[in-house]
């Protein structure tokens, strides 16, 4: 947290998201507090864009969901990544990766 | 996979909402929970570590907000809310709902059917695979008209000409049926080899003809039509190969045509036989007589204009081998012409202006219902302001109101489309009798489609200027709901509607006017008989004791013609072997003695009628000069012929013809005397002019020929004859068939059947469009004084009469009429040029028709104003002001 905090790069929450369930199955704020501890606090995931983003994954295929029931008998969602998550997320890294080398040479030149 | 998910999920959350709606608020529960536990294992307090948790997450209701909206289901979801919504707004307001949903339906239904009799004839294409490639080949007249091709010609097309894949050509023909049940007189074609593949459809049994069947006494072969096939053989498919009577000769089945197959040169053609002319092309044979209509299929990739150019070479080009005949020698080349435009041509002009009239009714219908949707929407300007003061977007408005225009024009097309039905039926009913593919006309997929296609399409224009009209509610003066006369912006779109609609129905009106006229010229026309009192009939003989028996023929028609003479109630009766406005159209070529032909463009032939003599008298043809043929004129005494007026004037302008010898046909046969000149006839159609005519006897003529129409003039009533005159006929030989049985009335009035048919529509949408108009019209004023009453008041309180009010609101009224008028004669004036094909003996700018239409306009206008304007002049000042 702190001043550093910003709301994640657009186009990359599906990204972030998907990379994070490669770990293993999570429910939605477990993402959310696991991107932000993985960027040390840089990062921060708004709540509804990540529940939005979350169905529009499961919709999409890439994403399984899961209902169980926590220790205190309440009713929390699972996700896990799919086959075909698994390779969206090769694809979007790469993307990724590609434009991020760009954008790093654009920014070496200028110096 | 994915979109199989998207549809599951999509589709849970519809139709189980309630559980959908309770995973979105546990999952928000639950990340809530979460994250407030995160923060109190960091230090905080558990108040303060909710409190937290809520902040960062932000409005729940929001957040499941999004949740909900973000997939396709929640548009449908919101859009079926809509539809509920409307369905509730039409109930509420039952009469206006009943005006809009009819007036839609009437409009739809119209359109529907019409566009379900026009689709098969102008736009699907025929009925044939690349039915684009098949032509007709055309002759040129002297007259550089088109004419029927000769066997000659045909003979050598198909032997030189390079562009067609098959080439083909027909003539009609009746052979009588016999054997099994009662004889039937068929409509059959003489066909070439070459016909069934030109049009691209085979035998679906047996065989097609091929070059072995067509020659000059060949076998006796048919191909039956699977109607025939079905109707009396029982749809037997070993007939392929036995035996069928046709005028009493045998005749082998070759094939039977498939079910599907539609016959567009002849579609009441059931039966086909060969040609079978002779290939050594005598001169005086039928060989090289102008009565044979081709048929080609183009090689894929050629153009008809291409094919013309090469048959133009062909023709300019003459080869020893193939000899030509004078009147036959293709000087101007052949034309080629898609057969489409030649099964389309007679009918397109009256069929495209009725189509245009549909689309008019359309447009009034759909501007009728626009104008309700903004009046009510006027009365609902309360509520739509509160829904935007509660939030409600721009959009959502929108959507709203297109939800409610939809679902009326939704009623409207399922009531449209019983509308339809019932329209297709009439118009079957209807049609003129040479419309092509009539058998065609029905609701069908395409006619669903299209119907589907406008009623979405009225949906949305006719909620368009409402919708928008809605969306700019200001909601502040809305809810006050005081500024009644602010509204001027939806009366100036209403105004601006009504006058649309006033023009489009001078239009259709005048369209109307201008068809009724021309008919009322078309039958003022004197198509130079009597047809009153009149029958005709068409008789045909049939049978081996008939054939090559000149004598047994004549003997047969004599006997009838004074067997029908002999009926009670029979004037006169005579044969002849064309009847005017039947369709017939037989020409002989005609050498004067007097007067060779020297120009080669001019048309050397007349209109031959062999006749017995009574029939001018039968007919009511008037003498001008000389004597009419008699019963002197035998087949013993020297020949005679008499010739009509304009052939006289043409031929002998100043001289008298009577005296003058011409041949008549065959020129190896002695010169006919002319004895008599009678008044014109119209041969071919009221509205076109009269060409040469010459009549002989049929004693006198070389041949009979057959079928003859026998003609009866009658004292009283001549429909009321015609089973004892069909029974004098068979006292004589009880085989022969008697067709076309109708008066001679019928026959003039049958002549203008497809310019009927084109009034009977425009009158029954003009109709309409006038009713439409004038609910308009009405509907405008009395909302108009329904908003102003205090206005009006006021003006009473200070002084004004009733007379004053009375004359405010009518000139209100008519003073949109007028200016619609004005909009509508430029609108009719351009629109009418589209008819000019249809019209008779008057300008499509006929001023006594525009000035009469307008008069009906103003008119109905005038009393659909009075009754408004009344009601304004009633308003009694008192309660009014009161009111406030």
């Amino acid at each position: 947290m702190g001043e550093a905090t910003t709301d994640v790069i657009q186009g990359t929450l599906d990204m972030l998201i998907l990379k994070t369930l490669s770990l293993e199955p999570m429910h939605g704020f477990g993402i959310a507090r696991r991107v932000e501890q993985v960027s040390r606090g840089v990062f921060r995931v708004n709540p509804g864009s990540l529940l939005v983003a979350l169905q529009r994954l499961e919709r999409a295929g890439w994403v399984d969901a899961e209902w169980r029931h926590t220790e205190n008998a309440r009713r929390a969602k699972f996700y896990s990544l799919t086959r075909a998550g698994r390779k969206q997320l090769d694809v979007e890294t790469a993307d990724w990766a590609r434009r991020a080398a760009a954008i790093t040479r654009l920014l070496k030149t200028e110096a | 996979m994915s979109l199989w998910r998207q549809l599951t999920s999509g589709l849970r959350v519809l139709t189980r909402r309630t559980a959908a709606d309770q995973d979105v608020a546990d999952e928000v529960e639950h990340y809530l929970d979460e994250a407030a536990a995160d923060l109190e294992s960091r230090g905080l307090s558990r108040d303060a570590a909710r409190r937290e948790a809520r902040l960062q997450v932000g409005n729940v209701m929001v957040v499941r907000e999004r949740l909900r909206a973000s997939g396709w289901e929640h548009v449908v979801g919101t859009s079926l809310a809509d539809l509920r919504h409307a369905a509730r707004q039409l109930r509420s307001a039952p009469a206006f709902a009943a005006v809009s949903v009819l007036t839609l339906a009437l409009g739809i239904g119209a359109s529907t059917a019409i566009f379900s009799a026009v689709n098969p004839i102008l736009f699907q294409p025929l009925p044939y695979p690349d039915a684009s490639r098949v032509t007709m080949v055309w002759d040129y007249g002297a007259d550089g008209g088109r004419i029927e091709v000769t066997f000659g010609t045909y003979r050598e097309i198909v032997a030189r000409a390079r562009s067609f894949d098959a080439l083909g050509v027909m003539r009609l023909w009746q052979p009588t049926v016999t054997g099994g049940a009662e004889p039937e007189r068929l409509e059959g074609q003489r066909v070439s080899v070459g016909y069934f593949r030109a049009l691209g459809v085979l035998p679906a049994l047996g065989r097609d003809f091929d070059s072995s069947d067509d020659r000059v006494n060949g076998p006796n072969v048919v191909i039956l039509a699977d109607g025939l096939w079905r109707r009396r053989f029982a749809g037997d498919a070993a007939i392929v190969g036995r035996q069928i009577t046709l005028n009493d000769a045998l005749y082998t089945v070759a094939g039977v045509m498939p079910g599907g197959f539609e016959n567009v040169l002849s579609p009441s053609a059931e039966i086909w036989a060969p040609l079978q002319y002779d290939a050594s092309l005598p001169v005086q044979g039928r060989e090289w007589g102008h009565h044979l209509r081709m048929v080609g299929r183009l090689h894929p990739g050629v153009l008809p204009e291409q094919a013309a150019r090469e048959l133009e070479t062909i023709a300019r080009a003459p080869m020893p081998t193939f000899p030509r005949v004078p009147w036959a020698s293709i000087r101007k080349g052949l034309r080629v012409e898609p057969l489409q435009g030649d099964v389309t041509r007679g009918v397109k002009p009256a069929l495209v202006a009725v189509l245009g009239a549909v689309m008019l009714v359309l447009a009034i219908a759909c501007v009728n219902v626009t104008n309700l949707l903004l009046a009510r929407g006027a009365q609902r300007r309360g509520e739509f302001a509160m829904r935007v003061a509660l939030g409600a977007g721009r959009s959502r408005i929108v959507r709203q109101v297109l939800a409610e225009s939809l679902l009326l024009a939704a009623i409207g097309g399922v009531i449209g489309m019983a509308v339809a039905r019932a329209g297709v039926a009439a118009l079957v009913a209807l049609t003129p009798p040479g419309l092509p593919r009539a058998n065609a006309i029905a609701v069908d997929g395409t006619v669903l489609a299209f119907a589907i296609a406008i009623t979405t399409l009225i949906g949305l224009v006719v909620g368009l200027v409402p919708a928008l009209q809605a969306s700019r509610s200001d909601p502040h003066s809305g809810i006050q709901h005081t500024s009644r006369g602010a509204a001027g912006g939806h009366r100036t779109a209403r105004r601006t509607l009504v006058v649309a609609e006033v023009a489009l129905a001078l239009v259709l009106l005048v369209g109307a006017g201008l068809l009724l006229r021309s008919l009322q010229r078309l039958f003022a026309v004197e198509p130079g008989f009597n047809p009153s009192h009149a029958l005709s009939m068409q008789v045909q003989i049939a049978g081996r004791r008939f054939a090559n028996n000149l004598g047994a023929v004549r003997q047969f028609f004599d006997g009838a013609v004074e067997a029908v003479r002999g009926v009670p109630g029979v004037d006169a009766a005579a044969f002849t072997s064309q009847l005017p406005l039947s369709g017939d159209f037989v020409k002989y070529g005609v050498q004067w003695e007097s007067a060779p032909n020297t120009d080669p463009n001019e048309d050397q032939s007349a209109l031959r009628y062999a006749v017995t003599p009574d029939y001018f008298h039968a007919i009511g043809i008037p003498l001008r000069r000389g004597r009419y043929l008699d019963a002197r004129d035998t087949i013993d005494a020297p020949p005679v012929a008499v010739i009509n007026e304009s052939f006289a004037r043409r031929k002998f302008a100043g001289r008298d013809p009577i005296g003058q010898r011409a041949h008549i046909g065959d020129t190896s046969k002695p010169w006919f005397t002319i004895v008599g000149v009678v008044g014109d006839v119209r041969q071919t159609s009221l509205a076109l002019g009269v060409g040469d005519a010459a009549y002989t006897t049929t004693a006198q003529w070389p041949f009979v020929d057959n079928p003859l129409w026998l003609v009866v003039r009658a004292r009283g009533d001549a429909a009321a004859l015609a089973p004892a005159i069909r029974r004098a006929v068979w006292s004589v030989d009880k085989d022969q068939p008697i067709v076309r049985v109708a008066t001679l009335d019928a026959l003039v009035a049958g002549s203008a059947s497809e310019r009927r048919f084109a009034l009977t529509l425009f009158e029954a949408f003009a109709l309409v469009a006038l009713v439409l108009a004038a609910i308009g019209i009405y509907g405008v004023l009395a909302g108009s004084v329904a908003e102003r009453t205090r206005e009006i008041g006021v003006r009473s309180a200070l002084g004004a009469s009733r007379g004053d009010i009375l004359a405010l609101v009518l000139g209100q009224g008519l003073s949109l009429t007028v200016v619609g008028v004005a909009i509508g004669s430029v609108g009719a004036a351009a629109a009418s040029t589209a008819l000019v094909t249809l019209l008779f003996g008057i300008s499509h700018l006929d001023p006594t028709t525009y000035l009469s239409m307008i008069a009906v306009l103003m008119s109905v206008s005038t009393a659909a104003c009075w009754i408004p304007a009344w009601r304004a002049a009633r308003v009694d000042p008192a309660t009014t002001l009161r009111a406030e």
